[in-house]
């Protein structure tokens, strides 16, 4: 298809022969809804633990279900859609030639969204799967397959099709597709055709682990190493650590999917293993979060008047917590306590709200204006959009670990089981209210969005708007 | 090597990917490969057998209209409850997984935090190489408690009320209410009742321990606040004439999970 342009003297291909810009609003929009169903299915799982649901009995209601809707959507509604939007305007632009097929984009944001929905539908009617983040109904699993064949096809084109080296971003882009596809192979097909029992845990521990190992954090950390060197308009502090993040993810985040499941019937020297390698990531984690605070350091400012950065480095932090905090959790020792408590919930949403969702709230941040040719209609509902998304969400994980402490405690110390649901009710409520505070960020991000869309372009609409808020 | 294409896809995407994947999946599948996966009709055994009878016993009405009559001879009698308690456990299965129960109860004892003082024998691998284990369900959240001992503690009526109204048995449940297991009241359980209640029971059914509730006394442990009658108890428990539903609240599970300690 363009052979005709390849024939023609070598051309520089502009923004607009490089990026739809329309299929990555798409992308962002159909995320923000799936986000929006995600945090509600949320709010009514834990309405339900305070014993306030209001629509106790109702068989399409049940919490049971929408506790599994909340976490597919979250994955594969929401950070799916958004990586997908960002990748279509990442790769092209980093690679300088267009995806594959953008009719085949089209296509796939068809498929996916019907994944994504027939996966919700076929949820609230009673036919999930017994798989963590693998409860995608079994007759919806070959059709994600192909979809994510296409996307690997769509992406991996362009990057096959570049000359010159490849910067870090496309290291993780590359190895996410290949990874993303093997890991939704091996979690979805092996453990309900192929093998039952011990070993099934193990395969299914590896498929929830890659699943945030290999598809959402690669893609998470491309893009970062793609956008923050734009906004603070410096290169990335030293290609040396980007080696050791990248070949370190790569090596030590496959191997420690048992550590889901310690203290299982898994042999114990594979659980040892998983631990070791585990505490290593930690490591490996730490040079890229100093990679990336050399490069923004001195300036610092930007923390402050830009607000993507200030998402995306927000969620640095929160990363880093998390994997530090995982170093910890994974040991034996902490394991005893903490296994089965709400610490582990706390822990999951730190890493995919306060860093995923954080990220691709940031990246949204900085592409609406750009694409929609205006500033945001409201500074300050990005703030509040910010605030309350930042503080809701230490607020929840601060409040879970606490509670999974003494949930932890209460259980080893042979307590009645009752007292554990008991003083879990106050925990449990704050828990609520910081969800609210969240789901209160995201609303002001949405309404933000509308009075944008329908604001006037800015003058001079054909350049790319100062973007005020990115301005320094 | 590092920076090239063929490097990343082949030595990170693939490579590293197959290595993860024999040394975490491939090296304990082999290792179990000789244990033999126990098809639904293999996992009957005489205490699943007894309840699922008993769910006849307590609900005929709603036992014929699931299931329909047992035939006449003893031989075709024998394999008929059989076939239909896989049946029953089949469906029940498939609708603990669509509920979502394994989110919030577990289904693996674990060898530390007294866990086997509070339910039972620590879980082994050969207990998990079966149908219904496909995938598996060990869970990774206990916001109740795990099931995977809970056979034979409570009686199918026990279950039946709690299934109905949670809070009416355990007090201050946070878990949700199934009305869609009964036609109306907790001692019309439909097919979907009987069975979930079916799986629910044949869960630790293997092990010698069970059952428990038979056996039950008070818990040595002190209980938060005493509730009135709560000799009355034993027998709701036991004889499980709990269809009035609030009325048999005075044995919580914690009482009885708890009296497991002191064995």
């Amino acid at each position: 298809m363009t052979t005709a342009s390849n024939a023609a003297e070598p051309e520089i291909r502009t923004h607009h022969d490089l990026v739809d810009e329309k299929i990555v609003k798409f992308y962002f929009i159909t995320a923000l809804i799936f986000l929006t169903a995600s945090m509600l299915a949320g709010l009514l799982v834990s309405l339900q633990l305070i014993r306030h649901n209001p629509f106790s009995g109702i068989e399409l209601f049940s919490p049971g279900r929408w506790r599994m809707v909340h976490t597919n959507a979250v994955a594969y509604g929401f950070l799916a859609n958004g990586f997908l939007g960002a990748l279509h305007w990442a790769i092209p632009r980093l690679t300088l030639q267009p995806v594959y097929d953008r009719r085949l984009s089209w296509l796939i944001y068809g498929a996916w969204q019907f994944v994504v929905g027939a996966t919700a539908v076929g949820i609230l009617l009673g036919q999930a799967q017994g798989l963590e983040w693998g409860e995608t109904p079994v007759w919806i699993d070959p059709i994600a397959q192909l979809g994510l064949l296409l996307v690997a096809i769509n992406f991996m084109t362009p990057i096959a099709r570049m000359k010159g080296p490849m910067y870090v971003s496309l290291w993780y882009f590359l190895a996410a597709f290949v990874w993303t596809f093997l890991t939704y192979a091996m979690g979805n097909f092996i453990p309900q055709y192929f093998v039952s029992g011990t070993s099934a845990g193990a395969v299914g521990g590896l498929f929830i682990h890659d699943l945030v190992g290999l598809f959402v954090t690669p893609l998470g950390w491309g893009l970062m190493y793609y956008f923050v060197p734009i906004l603070i308009k410096k290169p990335i502090w030293s290609h040396g650590l980007s080696l050791v993040g990248f070949w370190g993810l790569a090596f030590f985040y496959p191997l420690q999917g048992i550590h889901h499941f310690l203290y299982t019937p898994i042999p114990m020297f594979l659980q040892y293993g998983a631990v070791v390698s585990t505490i290593a990531v930690e490591l490996v984690v730490t040079t890229v979060i100093i990679n990336f605070f050399g490069s923004i350091w001195g300036n610092w400012g930007l923390v402050k008047s830009n607000l993507p950065i200030r998402f995306f480095y927000t969620g640095m932090v929160y990363y880093f917590l998390t994997c530090l905090q995982c170093s910890f959790q994974v040991t034996l020792t902490f394991q005893k306590v903490i296994h089965f408590s709400d610490w582990v919930v706390g822990h999951a949403h730190m890493v995919m709200f306060g860093v995923f969702s954080m990220w691709i709230m940031g990246m949204m941040t900085y592409l609406f204006p750009r694409m929609l040719k205006r500033d945001w209609a409201s500074r300050s509902l990005c703030e509040w959009h910010y605030w309350l998304s930042t503080v809701g969400l230490f607020v929840m994980v601060a409040d879970l670990t606490l509670l999974g402490l003494f949930q932890g405690w209460s259980w080893a110390a042979l307590e009645p089981w009752d007292a554990s649901t008991e003083f879990s009710v106050p925990f449990w409520a704050l828990r609520s209210i910081a969800g609210l505070a969240m789901f209160g960020g995201l609303l002001a991000f949405l309404l933000n969005i509308w009075l944008t869309f329908r604001a006037a372009p800015a003058a001079g609409a054909e350049s790319v708007p100062a973007a005020g808020l990115a301005a320094t | 090597m590092f920076e090239s294409k063929s490097g990343i896809l082949y030595i990170a995407g693939i490579g590293f990917f197959a290595l993860a994947f024999v040394s975490n999946a491939l090296v304990p599948w082999l290792m179990y490969n000789d244990l033999k996966e126990q098809t639904v009709e293999e996992l009957i055994n005489s205490n699943l057998r007894y309840q699922f009878e008993d769910l006849a016993r307590r609900y005929p009405d709603s036992f014929n209209a699931a299931y329909g009559k047992p035939p006449g001879g003893d031989a075709e009698h024998d394999a008929w409850w059989n076939e239909k308690c896989g049946d029953a456990l089949r469906y029940g299965h498939k609708l603990y997984v669509g509920e979502g129960c394994w989110h919030c109860h577990s289904q693996f004892i674990r060898p530390v935090s007294n866990e086997e003082a509070r339910w039972g024998p620590v879980s082994r691998s050969v207990e998990y190489q079966n149908e219904l284990q496909r995938p598996v369900l060990f869970g990774t959240r206990r916001v109740g408690p795990d099931l995977c001992r809970e056979g034979g503690r409570r009686s199918n009526d026990w279950h039946a009320v709690h299934f109905f109204r949670p809070d009416s048995l355990s007090q201050d449940s946070p878990m949700p209410e199934y009305p869609w297991f009964f036609d109306g009241s907790p001692d019309k359980p439909n097919a979907k009742g009987l069975a979930i209640m079916t799986y629910v029971q044949w869960l630790g059914s293997w092990q010698e321990s069970y059952p428990y509730y038979e056996a039950y006394v008070e818990s040595p442990l002190p209980r938060p606040e005493p509730v009135e009658g709560a000799e009355g108890g034993v027998a709701a428990a036991t004889e499980g004439d709990a269809a009035g539903g609030e009325s048999a609240n005075a044995t919580s599970p914690d009482a009885e999970a708890t009296r497991e300690n002191s064995q």
